[in-house]
């Protein structure tokens, strides 16, 4: 048999032929094996051939194994029974046996048979016409688009779902409860399930209206919970339609009354248990995700709230996702957020008050993140890949290959389907960063530097902290003059500034904040936050470096260089005009009012120039109302998430 | 030629067309299945002198033979009893014995003989079935292998190390000789290389089968290549048997096209060589048709062959076929006022028509090539087929006239949650009802106008109704049963060919489970099944005119059958493989059937003989149409490609290349100047087939060799490609008026 290796057909050996009539009880002697197996090999081969012709009669590209069957039945030999299922069998094997098999699990037929939760989802085979080229020109329809009733619905599914949406759209919060939990329990939808993901993905046309939004995201949970639903595909819409939630700047944050804040929580909240129960079904979506979120984040011209959304949706994909995206970006993040929340200008107020949600949402990532990081770095044995951060502190700038808590990486080629457009298609414009991970101690150094004593997780910053030393200069390679560690270096600490702090009314309230002086205590901290990254992993240096003292120099760092250029997010028109169109009665009432930022600028100043925590950029949206303190300050708790 | 050609040969022809016995007309010839379908010369030959001699022609030539080997040994009373049994002429012994007894195996190979060139020939075969060098003279002992070569094809034998070096001495010979002749003679390698093969497999000499193999099959055409995957398989000689494909192979001849000067060249050389062992195969296995005249082109020769066995003799194509159209029966078309009335209801007779049947006025002559109007016995019309002819040349007159710059406008019926089950569509005449089979043994049936299906009442309901009434038809019906869809159960397998009757009374459906259904389409029930294929049934089709219908499959036949014969008329059996496709002719006279054996064979429903031949696709054929005028046949196969055919003169006389995927659908417009083909790539494409049919040049027609040159014109021929939304296209269907409906599964 070995000769016939150039053979491009599958051969069943020799020794199966032998194993399969020891399983019957024969004993075969070498000879009758191999004369045995050969036979088999062709009548196999006779039989594909022979099935082939049905798939072609048949019209289908795929051979089934339904084909095969008749071919065998055809040829008087016994068919092939189980094999029959869509998908594809998983093989396993013995290793000690070198036996491959089909799991073949046990079926309670008795369970099966009285089951009363039969999917009916199957929708009646039907025919549809449609003019596709009139006088043999031009296509009516845009080609390869789905059919508009690929599903048709039986008049009690249409029912139904006429019933549900009215109820969980409509007014009474009672009816609406029953219908939500119908939607979470009901195995007969399969059929609605489209026209559901399609009445979700009408978020973008609720957009001003948070209740509607809550609804829909409460349609959505239902629909995740549901455990007769095979989401499939539709995943990457619901998804899409619950990253709309989460980042968008949405009609109704206009009005500070809104309590917008909760809702994007709670869409944050809904993404993760979506990725984390129906993840695999797609592809490449966690590095969707996220690369959606960096975007955002790494985005100067989205406002605060969109911010805020990107790091509580990092947040909520748990504390892997936030060391990869939201970490690295913490520092070119930072004097962004500093420039807002040091601007105590009264027109400032507002953006300084969503400054502060974005900036309390960031302490609960990264606390825990910290937390978490510690504690796999105490529970080696947990995870994997947990345990690699911690022993080898030593041994910087390797790459972690697979994130404990996160898929494998993949290609982040794939482009996002359809109305997935909230997706960020892979790789499309933002490059995916090379990233180090950041050992446990340095990156506490950096975080205490941001945060100082607001950080609620301590760890001795001393030099013996934990069995590291955090970051001895001895780490570092390059020559840092700044002792690491906050610890050590108390006033170049920036703290978190205060609530209370005094409201002053800046002295250029009427000038743009461009014209806000750098703060000195920027130039000043700079080089004691770049110490905390590892000195061998270039990249992050690079970064950190960009965001350090130097503030004049914009080199590396992807968001820095985009910050001042694109603040301008009016439909700015060549002049260079700087006009507000809101001034005189927000001005007047002093300290409440936020600021209006329909303003024009003309870039009109050198770009180098403009100073990093001249924070501007805000929504374009005129007449904004005062925005009572109280109000975050209490939707500052809802940032709680149970992961 | 034509001379050497006669005699045993022609004989052999003769019974090879007619395997169907005599029929008179259209009385119920009720068919012998099993006949049909044990083909084997082999399995028959111990009991051939007992069989008639009607058999199979191999038959025959197994009687022949030993008749011949009785005759040697002197038994010349049994002789004589074997001959009166078996009904032979004594001259066609006599001229068997006395010209060419050694090629009783391969009479056909009469073709090659030269007179004087007999008794060499017969030393041949009988030197190398000893598979020594000997004398030609013969000892009476060394005729009995005789028999046996008749009786298993590959009995001979030279040495088995030996077949590489004759089949590369051949190659280097082929390589050497002029640019004109090497293209024709390299026609000879495919079947030589398969004969070899397998006559090494046959006797068991299994390693140096695989050593030839894998010498010299890359060799071969790439069309061949899912053959040559066959036989790769079969390495012993127990795979033979039952292999079908590969005993026709065996048992049929493979035809080439050569002309004189090359086959002489070849002829030398294999006599100079005493090449036996190739000279045999060549002998028994191929039949050369031998033609004066220029030696053809490679891309001629491309152009036709393909098929499972070689190309279509000349002869099998000369013989007369009438494909002009029926006259139509005159009818009167009412005059306007009446109009509404006619388009009102159907299904309300019109007491006004005037009973003028096709005896009726003489205003349309006849077509000449037409087959005379009762040549095939037709149903007569009835009223309402009347009505329906009225209507039909109504919705004529509203026609829109397509051409290259009026291109049809294109419906396209999508199935939808089809779950990859549909496997056939049909669509009646006028467009009002669409069904299709399906993988779930089902069929359905949904009227795609705003008038629903309904069922006929029940016998019991029937009787109370009133039957002097008016609107007695629009009683019957039961107003309960309407709806837009109508399952019909009964079948046991996918259903793979559909079709309407042309009154739309009734439906045909054929299937995986043997049989050919008739539904009707007043009560929705079965009403018959007809048996008969006993295996997969792939297609079948109404006759234009209803009450015939023919069928083909898996069992490599054709039926013709009648709606009121639960047996078949006639049985068309010549195809080497399944029979794929079949189609009316319009004038109902003939049929055509597609084969995966890759030929096309037109049949004559009278006498049930095979007229036409045509070979050059390569892959099985799954779409056959006639052009309205009855004059052309254009066939699809999984090639991809559409080829046009002239049927009176039986040549090809187009390639229409596009489609990247298998043609399932083919259909021209109604006054025929398009011809739109659907294929499994989910597109349909539009092809000029006025301009196709136009640019023919008749001197081609003429010429005896009947070698035209192709031109590659398909990207001017090809007027559009319309895709469609991931749907593979299975039907395509003209309106009355010259709309372009299409069908296809939704495939997402």
């Amino acid at each position: 048999m070995a000769d016939r290796e150039e053979r491009r057909f599958a051969e069943v050996s020799r020794d199966s032929v032998k194993l399969m009539a020891e399983s019957a009880g024969v004993e075969l002697g070498d000879d009758v094996a191999a004369l045995l197996a050969e036979d088999v090999c062709y009548r196999l081969r006779e039989a594909t051939q022979s099935s082939s012709q049905f798939m072609r009669h048949a019209k289908r590209r795929k051979l089934t194994v339904e084909d095969f069957n008749r071919a065998l039945r055809w040829s008087k030999v016994e068919t092939v029974c189980g094999y029959g299922a869509q998908d594809a069998l998983p093989f396993r094997s013995v290793k000690e046996g070198e036996l491959f098999f089909t799991d073949d699990r046990d079926v309670n037929l008795v369970e099966l048979a009285l089951a009363t939760n039969i999917p009916k989802g199957c929708a009646e085979t039907m025919v549809r016409v449609n003019v596709s080229y009139l006088d043999g020109k031009g296509n009516l329809e845009p080609q390869g688009t789905v059919p508009t009733a690929v599903q048709s619905l039986s008049d009690d599914l249409l029912k139904y779902y006429q019933q549900i949406t009215r109820a969980i759209l409509g007014e009474d919060p009672h009816l609406m409860k029953v219908a939500l939990l119908d939607l979470q329990s009901n195995s007969k939808i399969a059929a609605l399930l489209p026209y559901f993901v399609y009445v979700i993905s009408g978020v973008k046309s609720v957009s001003h209206d948070l209740e509607q939004l809550n609804r829909l995201l409460h349609m959505v949970k239902s629909l995740v919970q549901n455990p007769y639903l095979y989401l499939g595909s539709y995943v990457r819409s619901l998804v899409s339609s619950v990253m709309y939630c989460i980042l968008e700047p949405l009609a109704a944050s206009i009005n500070p009354l809104n309590d917008h804040w909760t809702l994007r929580d709670y869409a944050a909240l809904l993404l993760s248990h979506i990725f984390w129960t129906h993840g695999d079904l797609v592809s490449g979506l966690y590095h969707q995700i996220l690369l959606s979120l960096q975007k955002v984040l790494s985005d100067p011209v989205r406002p605060l709230c969109s911010h805020y959304g990107a790091v509580v949706g990092l947040h909520a994909l748990g504390w892997k996702a936030v060391e990869r995206v939201l970490f690295p970006h913490l520092p070119a993040y930072w004097a962004n957020l500093q420039a807002v929340l040091d601007d105590y200008s009264v027109s400032n107020a507002q953006v300084k008050a969503d400054g502060h949600k974005v900036y309390g949402a960031i302490l609960v990532a990264v606390e825990r993140l910290l937390k978490m990081k510690a504690l796999s770095l105490s529970q080696p044995a947990e995870g994997g890949s947990g345990a690699q951060p911690g022993s080898v502190v030593g041994a910087l700038g390797y790459r972690v290959s697979s994130p404990g808590l996160s898929p494998p990486p993949e290609p982040l080629s794939e482009a996002a389907l359809g109305i997935a457009s909230h997706l960020q298609a892979g790789g499309a414009g933002c490059p995916w960063e090379e990233w180090t991970p950041v050992p446990l101690p340095a990156m506490y150094c950096e975080l205490y530097s941001f945060f100082g004593d607001s950080l609620a997780v301590r760890f001795s910053t001393g030099p013996g902290f934990g069995n590291y030393p955090p970051c001895t200069l001895t780490q570092l390679g390059d020559a840092r003059k700044d002792p690491p560690g906050s610890a050590s270096n108390p006033d170049t600490t920036r703290k978190m500034p205060q609530l209370t702090a005094n409201l002053n009314i800046s002295p250029r309230q009427d000038g743009s904040p461009r014209t806000d002086p750098p703060p000195p205590s920027l130039a000043a901290t700079g080089s004691g936050r770049s110490l905390g990254r590892s000195s061998s992993s270039t990249s992050s240096m690079q970064r950190s470096r960009s965001s350090s003292s130097r503030s004049g120099q914009r080199s590396a760092g992807l968001s820095r260089d985009v910050f001042p250029k694109a603040r301008f997010t009016s439909p700015q028109t060549g002049p260079p005009v700087f006009s507000f169109l809101i001034g005189g009665r927000q001005m007047g009432r002093r300290c409440q009012g936020r600021r209006p930022f329909q303003t024009t600028f003309g870039p009109t100043q050198p770009v180098s120039a403009i100073p990093p925590r001249a924070y501007a950029h805000k929504l374009p949206v005129i007449g904004r109302v005062g925005k009572p303190v109280r109000r975050w300050a209490c939707s500052h708790y809802s940032l709680h998430l149970p992961l | 030629m034509a001379a050497v050609q006669g005699g045993m040969v022609d004989t052999d022809e003769e019974k090879d067309i007619k395997t169907e016995p005599p029929s008179d007309g259209c009385g119920n010839n009720n068919a012998n299945d099993g006949r049909v379908l044990s083909a084997s010369p082999a399995s028959s030959a111990s009991s051939g002198s007992n069989k008639s001699a009607a058999g199979a022609p191999e038959d025959q030539q197994t009687l022949l033979a030993v008749l011949q080997f009785l005759r040697k040994n002197k038994l010349n009373e049994s002789v004589e009893i074997l001959r009166r049994e078996a009904g032979l002429p004594e001259d066609l012994l006599d001229l068997k014995a006395g010209d060419s007894s050694g090629t009783g195996p391969g009479g056909a190979a009469g073709s090659v003989d030269e007179g004087g060139d007999a008794s060499s020939l017969l030393s041949r075969v009988t030197v190398s079935s000893s598979g020594v060098v000997q004398a030609p003279a013969k000892a009476p002992g060394e005729d009995q292998p005789d028999v046996n070569v008749v009786l298993s094809a590959y009995s001979q034998q030279g040495d088995p190390s030996l077949y590489g070096v004759y089949y590369s001495g051949l190659k280097r010979f082929i390589e050497s000789v002029l640019d004109c002749h090497r293209a024709e003679l390299s026609q000879v390698f495919y079947p030589l290389f398969v004969h070899m093969y397998l006559e090494l497999v046959y006797n068991n000499h299994e390693n140096e089968a695989k050593v030839f193999f894998e010498k010299f099959s890359g060799d071969q055409e790439c069309y061949y290549e899912d053959d040559l995957r066959i036989l790769s398989g079969m390495t012993k000689k127990e795979h033979m048997r039952g292999n079908e494909t590969l005993l026709d192979f065996r048992t049929s001849k493979f035809v080439l096209r050569i002309s004189r000067d090359s086959y002489q060249l070849l002829k030398r050389h294999l006599q100079e060589r005493q090449n036996n062992q190739i000279w045999n195969i060549i002998q028994e296995h191929l039949y050369i048709d031998i033609f004066d005249g220029m030696p053809r082109s490679k891309g001629q020769i491309d152009a036709m062959s393909g098929s499972l066995a070689g190309e279509a003799k000349r002869e099998a194509n000369k013989a007369k076929v009438y494909y002009g159209l029926l006259k139509e029966p005159e009818i009167e078309l009412p005059l306007d006022d009446e109009d509404e009335e006619a388009e009102n209801e159907e299904g309300k007779p019109k007491k006004k028509k005037p009973k003028k049947d096709s005896m009726g006025s003489k205003s349309k002559k006849q077509d000449p090539n037409a087959p005379s109007q009762n040549r095939i016995p037709l149903p007569e019309l009835k009223d309402s087929d009347k009505l329906d002819k009225i209507m039909y040349m109504k919705e004529a007159t509203k026609r829109i006239r397509l051409g290259p710059d009026n291109l049809p406008s294109i419906c396209f019926y999508s199935f939808l949650n089809a779950y990859q089950g549909l496997t056939a569509v049909d669509f009646t005449d006028d467009s009002s009802l669409i069904a299709g089979g399906f993988a779930d043994s089902t069929v359905r049936v949904w009227s795609v106008t705003p008038k629903k299906l309904r069922k006929v009442k029940s016998a019991a309901d029937l009787n109370l109704i009133d039957k002097e009434s008016d609107d007695v038809l629009e009683r019957i019906m039961d107003e309960k049963t309407a709806s837009e869809l109508k399952i019909l159960y009964g079948h046991s397998g996918p259903v793979y060919g559909i079709s309407f009757s042309p009154d739309r009374n009734y439906l045909l459906s054929s299937s995986e489970d043997g049989t050919i259904r008739l539904w009707s389409l007043q009560t929705f029930t079965c009403l018959v099944g007809y048996k008969g294929h006993n295996y997969p049934v792939w297609d079948t089709q109404f006759s234009p005119h209803g009450y015939y219908f023919i069928s083909g499959g898996h069992d490599r036949v054709a039926r013709l059958w009648a709606t009121d014969h639960y047996q078949p008329l006639r049985i068309f059996s010549g195809h080497l493989a399944d029979v794929t496709c079949t189609r009316f002719h319009p004038n109902s006279n003939y049929v055509a059937t597609g084969s995966s054996d890759r030929t096309i064979r037109l049949w004559d429903v009278l006498n049930g003989n095979c007229v036409r031949i045509f070979t050059g696709h390569k892959g099985p054929i799954h779409a056959l149409a006639f052009s309205p005028n009855g004059k052309f046949l254009a066939s699809g196969a999984t090639d991809g490609r559409v080829l046009l055919w002239d049927i009176g003169h039986g040549l090809m006389i187009g390639e229409l290349k596009g489609h990247t995927d298998t043609v399932y659908s083919l259909r021209f417009s109604r006054d025929g100047e398009i011809l739109a083909s659907g294929s499994m790539d989910n597109t349909v494409r539009m092809w000029d087939a006025t301009k196709a049919f136009d640019d023919l040049e008749t001197d081609d027609f003429t010429a005896a060799t009947g070698h035209i040159h192709l031109q590659d014109n398909s990207q001017e021929l090809l007027l559009g490609t319309y895709l469609t939304k991931s749907t593979p296209v299975i039907h395509l269907h003209f309106t009355r008026r010259n709309l372009l409906l299409a069908a296809g599964a939704y495939n997402p």
